[in-house]
């Protein structure tokens, strides 16, 4: 039951030849789109999502979703203020382990109470930002240590550190997935729970793992959106990530019924889905026209990338 | 294989049935239960809760989610999820603003046929490529939101329903005390619950979400059922959104944000399982109910925040699903 060589191609390049004809699309037809200001200003946006969504194509890959990593990003921007105080390091390791407690209680929930992916994580989308909020008292609090503000801002080698450190993030995440045992295991276990548990894989902490991840990750990029923004906004920050990471993910190739991780893909996918809105934006196409293609592009790369039952 | 797993507990028959009877009343009515307990304590706790007007209020404020929930009841029972009727709503409440110019019919037409379509749209493409409800009906939760952008010039016009309108008393009308959306609201409850428990359609959405395999096996239309549940999904949220233009007199455009989620939570809440197959119209409307006292006892407090009751909601869906995963598990225990 092989596709013919032709779908094949579509379904595994598919991606990164829509980044190439935007890219040319934009360099042809759209005034000032190869300044490195702007290239630096669309790498900077997108290195948040691409960060999210690297956590997101594991869970995925588990054959789970994490829909509360938004929630999670405004946590993690919450808790930083609390201890910046003690200095940047100490509260970016609070911020992160908050994350790490929000997928610790993500991944329990799937793989000890087995509840569904959707329903697990629900929860925490939920109450996240409420807690959230209730850490920060409502508010927003301005940033004024000059070394997160400087982690925002600074430029390594001509590209922002928040670039530098999802590039670093896609690189591990890629060593990861094809290179450890880890890897291998996440990928039977999304491939097939019940075989991997026959095969004595130990599920139960595969899948923990990986939401402990994912969690890390959305918190990581909720540090890095406050340095970037310079205030602590657990409101607004992060709001609707969860459906841009989904979508980076799936567009990159990644099947929602587990089992393969693209994590190129999911790179490819954040950058089309920028590259895309940048595009429309800068042709002087409204809002609602971006949102109705973006829609159409999600479908149509979901519809291409759909796997042959094999039963 | 179950002979042999009977025979191997050594555990009476008779207590096995009674474990099993209590799991199932429990997961059958559990929701019911701490609804009346939540009713009780807070009535209790707070002499302005047990009022008449604050009842009615909760059950006016409920009515529009209760609506949107009832059409996600039939679309999870069916295995599948419906992601877009936040934005259906919020797109709903447009149209019906925006049609109320021309009129009561126009009013309640416009809405339910574009919300219509969008939900036949979405059943369409569910049903026939096989893709995943997730993302069908994220992308229509965008492409809803785009449209809902289009026709209100990228949210900066806000339709308002002329001040004369008939419409306004569709939202604004009460009898005996609760206004007309509450009584559309359990109208069609009554008219769902008919329909998912005494019609072939009803008994072939369980059949299908119980196993989709065995269902076409026995020849059952599957696609057409789960086309039928998401264009149900899809005209339900519409007609909320028009009652709630209607109460509010205008087509808010920022609406319906999240509002998927506390249907999701309300269905979850009431008893029914997220793997399809099971749950019951009852059990969402304790479950929507349930999220109302719980909003309305913390603006009763008073002095906590709106985002506590986030969390409150949070916790309380993970008590319920983590206590139903038990349940089952005792239910499966033969």
């Amino acid at each position: 039951m092989t596709a013919p060589t032709r779908t094949r191609y579509v379904q595994d390049f598919g991606v990164y030849a829509a980044v190439l004809v935007l890219l040319l699309f934009n360099a042809l037809f759209t005034d000032n789109f190869l300044d490195l200001a702007n290239l630096r200003t669309q790498l900077v946006q997108v290195a948040p999502v691409v960060i999210v969504a690297l956590g997101m194509a594991l869970v995925i890959g588990s054959e789970g979703i994490d829909l509360s990593v938004g929630s999670v990003m405004a946590l993690a921007a919450a808790v930083i203020p609390l201890y910046l105080g003690s200095g940047m390091w100490v509260a970016i390791a609070m911020a992160l382990l908050a994350g790490a407690a929000a997928g610790a209680l993500n991944g329990t929930l799937v793989a000890v109470v087995n509840l569904q992916p959707i329903v697990a994580t629900l929860a925490l989308l939920v109450a996240g930002r409420g807690i959230a909020l209730v850490l920060a008292d409502g508010q927003l609090k301005q940033i004024r240590n000059p070394d997160l503000l400087a982690l925002g801002r600074d430029q390594v080698a001509g590209l922002p550190v928040v670039v530098w450190i999802a590039i670093l993030l896609a690189l591990v995440v890629g060593a990861v997935v094809h290179r450890t045992t880890y890897g291998r295991q996440l990928v039977a276990v999304g491939g097939n729970r019940a075989a991997a548990q026959l095969a004595g894989l130990p599920v139960r902490r595969v899948l923990i793992v990986t939401y402990v991840l994912c969690g890390v990750f959305a918190a990581l990029a909720g540090v890095l959106a406050t340095a970037r923004l310079t205030a602590s906004d657990p409101s607004a920050i992060g709001n609707l990530m969860e459906l841009s990471a989904i979508t980076a993910v799936v567009v990159g190739g990644t099947p929602l019924t587990g089992g393969r991780i693209r994590v190129l893909g999911t790179v490819a996918g954040a950058l089309l889905m920028q590259l895309l809105r940048a595009t429309l934006i800068k042709h002087d196409l409204p809002d609602s026209t971006a949102q109705l293609v973006q829609a159409a592009i999600i479908l149509v790369a979901v519809y291409v990338a759909r796997q042959r039952r094999t039963t | 294989m179950t002979a042999v797993a009977e025979q191997s507990q050594q555990v009476p028959v008779a207590r096995v049935a009674t474990s099993e009877r209590l799991a199932a009343l429990a997961q059958r009515h559990g929701a019911l239960a701490v609804l009346l307990l939540a009713l009780l304590v807070s009535s209790l706790t707070f002499d302005a809760f047990a009022s008449f007007d604050n009842l009615a209020g909760i059950a006016i404020q409920s009515s529009f989610l209760v609506i949107v929930a009832l059409g996600m009841t039939f679309v999870i029972i069916g295995g599948g999820i419906d992601l877009s009727v936040g934005s259906v709503f919020a797109l709903g409440g447009v149209l019906a603003a925006w049609a109320s110019q021309w009129g009561m019919v126009a009013a309640l037409v416009a809405p339910l046929l574009v919300c219509g379509g969008i939900g036949l749209l979405n059943g369409l493409i569910i049903a026939r490529t096989g893709l995943a409800p997730f993302i069908v009906t994220l992308a229509s939760l965008l492409g809803a939101r785009g449209l809902l952008l289009a026709i209100t010039s990228e949210g900066a016009t806000t339709y308002l329903v002329p001040r004369d309108a008939v419409f306004l008393d569709l939202g604004r009308g009460t009898l005996w005390g609760l206004g007309y959306p509450v009584w559309i609201a359990v109208a069609l409850c009554a008219l769902g619950g008919l329909l998912l428990q005494r019609t072939g359609y009803g008994q072939a959405v369980y059949a299908v979400g119980g196993s989709e395999d065995a269902a076409s096996l026995m020849g059952l239309p599957v696609a057409r059922v789960k086309t039928l549940s998401y264009l149900l999904s899809g005209l339900l949220a519409g007609l909320a959104g028009c009652l709630n233009a209607a109460r509010l007199g205008s087509g808010v455009t920022i609406l319906g944000v999240g509002m998927e989620l506390d249907a999701i939570a309300a269905v979850v809440i009431g008893g029914t399982l997220l793997v399809g197959g099971a749950g019951t119209i009852s059990g969402t409307l304790c479950g929507v109910l349930l999220l109302g006292v719980i909003q309305n006892v913390i603006n009763q407090i008073g002095n906590l925040t709106s985002s506590i009751q986030s969390v409150v909601s949070g916790a309380f869906l993970v008590v319920v699903v983590v206590t139903q995963s038990y349940l089952s598990r005792i239910r499966r225990l033969r």
